[in-house]
């Protein structure tokens, strides 16, 4: 196989696609548009569906149904369209049908803007539709990763029967890398056996529901989504580490900003500052046990996001107050260049660790001089 | 080894498909490359810019304060990226678009009327490939051979018939003396 370049938003297209995907429906939404417009010729080619919904309410709720037909299916948005599709997605939970999103985060609240940014954290990766449910969610960091990672979770998808979220910022949406496809997977020609698809006068019909009126039964299913996702938390934790085996100190950051740190890293390690990165790709289930673990090697945490702070209380939990903790984020669409990242390693490593507040209020008291000198 | 050229000009003088000749380039000669362009509404008329980081290891972050290396194809871009651009740096400039001298002494700068060389070859379109092919020669990121494969793949299907004039465009860049 030859590498070839691809622009992020037609890459995971193309995974998808390969991935053996039957059925599409969205809306466009910059920074995502080009998937849904790759899909929009890619997949009448093959003889499978593609549909442009009326908006983000119908494009969940046609994925609602082919995922219950049985079909691989999946949508693609960006972050005020994922909030139109959060009802749908949590009645897909309720209803235990496995499908795939891809959200292409952009700034916000509101209507925002089109910049990469990292703020949907908490609504994607905490649930924001309503119910107990958990999403599987992965954040890759560049288009190989991406790609490797989209053609892969339609089959976590259906062995949990879950959702899978690929969490995606404009950066990568938006950006051309080099990037291997894998190769194309035949499309299912049989039904899963849970699936509502044509009974054929052979069985009984399957129901699929999110609508349980006696409690007592609501319960049981959410004890059987809660089970299942003990599963998943043992099974699908992802990361990547870097400069790791002699660091005293670990940036942990995801997606673009762990790439962005990379780059902070790598200068600082030419300083002889002996950091190291730990970037999660996995953000639900989170990693939890490695940080855990990494508490009794490390001197602290600098955790490094586009949003303010959503992911670090992810870390201060995992790491359950045994070493301090340290957060720069810039948020609204804002992308941090590495050379802020830098200036807080060496500040780091030349004052040490404070404990003293909150991470979030350190970061808040410097934050409005930072944008003001730019 | 790590290079990042920053190409910036006016919408429509071809800053992104510059970049992408570039990022095929580095392609070529199996290298890590990200190609990250300005998506923003200011594309529509106003300026437009694009980042390529070419690599042996994982790129890390797709956009840098300091570039190694910028083409300028108007004024603003000068006025913006000349005091960005890393010491011993290139600074690639369109005097056709500019009005003034460049005041860094401390990196290369290449000064060259790109598009009136783009104009006498008969399409000032070309302007981008001349001023690529000025810091290729200049800089020795990539050898002229790899730079012509590059073209032809940037150019791959509907854009096949401009492959002539880019090749020429491409010739007068690597050509051109102070």
């Amino acid at each position: 196989m030859t590498r070839e370049l691809w622009k992020g938003n037609e890459a995971i297209a193309e995974a998808a696609v390969r991935a053996g995907l039957q059925a599409y429906f969205g809306y466009p939404i910059t920074p995502q548009t080009e998937a849904l417009e790759y899909m929009s010729w890619r997949l009448p080619d093959l003889g499978r569906v593609f549909l442009q919904a009326e908006s983000e309410l119908g494009a969940i709720n046609m994925v609602y149904g082919a995922a219950c037909a049985g079909a691989r299916t999946m949508t693609t948005t960006s972050s005020p369209g994922t909030s139109l599709m959060m009802e749908g997605l949590s009645y897909i939970a309720g209803t235990e049908v496995p499908m795939v999103l891809v959200d292409v985060v952009r700034g916000g609240p509101g209507l925002g803007n089109i910049a990469p940014a990292q703020g949907d954290y908490n609504q994607i990766v905490h649930g924001g539709g309503h119910g107990d449910y958990h999403p599987i969610v992965l954040a890759p960091a560049s288009i190989q990763e991406a790609v490797d990672i989209v053609y892969q979770t339609f089959d976590i998808a259906e062995k949990y029967r879950t959702i899978v979220i690929v969490m995606l910022d404009g950066s990568i949406g938006q950006m051309m890398e080099p990037a291997e496809m894998p190769p194309m997977q035949e499309v299912r020609k049989v039904w899963p056996a849970w699936s509502a698809s044509s009974t054929q006068g052979k069985r009984e019909r399957n129901v699929l529901t999110s609508i349980y009126l006696d409690p007592k039964d609501m319960e049981k299913t959410n004890l059987r989504l809660m089970k299942t996702w003990q599963q998943i938390e043992k099974n699908e934790i992802r990361y990547k580490e870097y400069f790791m085996d002699d660091a005293k100190f670990a940036v942990v950051g995801f997606g673009s900003a762990g790439r962005v740190a990379l780059s902070a890293v790598r200068a600082a390690r030419a300083e002889g500052i002996p950091v190291g990165l730990f970037r999660p790709i996995s953000v639900n289930p989170f990693p939890k046990q490695q940080i855990l673990a990494l508490t009794d090697k490390m001197d602290g945490f600098f955790v490094v996001e586009m949003n303010s702070g959503m992911m670090l209380d992810d870390v201060l939990l995992a790491s359950q107050g045994r070493i301090p903790v340290e957060f720069y984020g810039r948020m609204g669409g804002v992308m941090p260049f590495p050379d802020e990242i830098l200036r807080e390693i060496r500040r780091l490593h030349a004052e040490g660790w404070k404990a003293e507040g909150h991470p979030r209020d350190r970061w808040l008291a410097k934050l409005e001089q930072i944008i003001n000198e730019e | 080894m790590q290079n990042e050229t920053v190409i910036a000009g006016f919408g429509g003088q071809g800053v992104l498909f510059v970049g992408k000749v570039l990022a095929h380039a580095a392609l070529e000669v199996g290298m890590e490359v990200t190609w990250f362009p300005s998506y923003g509404p200011e594309m529509r008329g106003g300026t437009a810019n694009c980042t390529v980081i070419f690599s042996n290891e994982e790129i890390g972050s797709p956009q840098v304060l300091n570039p190694t290396s910028a083409i300028v194809m108007n004024q603003p871009s000068l006025d913006k990226y000349e005091d960005m651009v890393v010491k011993d740096g290139y600074l690639i400039v369109n005097t056709s678009m500019t009005n003034r001298e460049v005041k860094r002494k401390d990196i290369h700068a290449v000064c060259l009327p790109a598009t009136e060389i783009a104009e006498e070859i008969g399409d000032k379109r070309l302007t981008n490939i001349v001023m690529l092919a000025a810091l290729i020669k200049a800089s020795d990121f990539f050898g002229q051979a790899e730079m012509e494969t590059a073209l032809k793949k940037s150019l791959e299907g509907k854009k096949n018939d401009l492959v002539a004039a880019n090749m020429i465009a491409l010739q007068k860049g690597f050509e051109f003396r102070a």
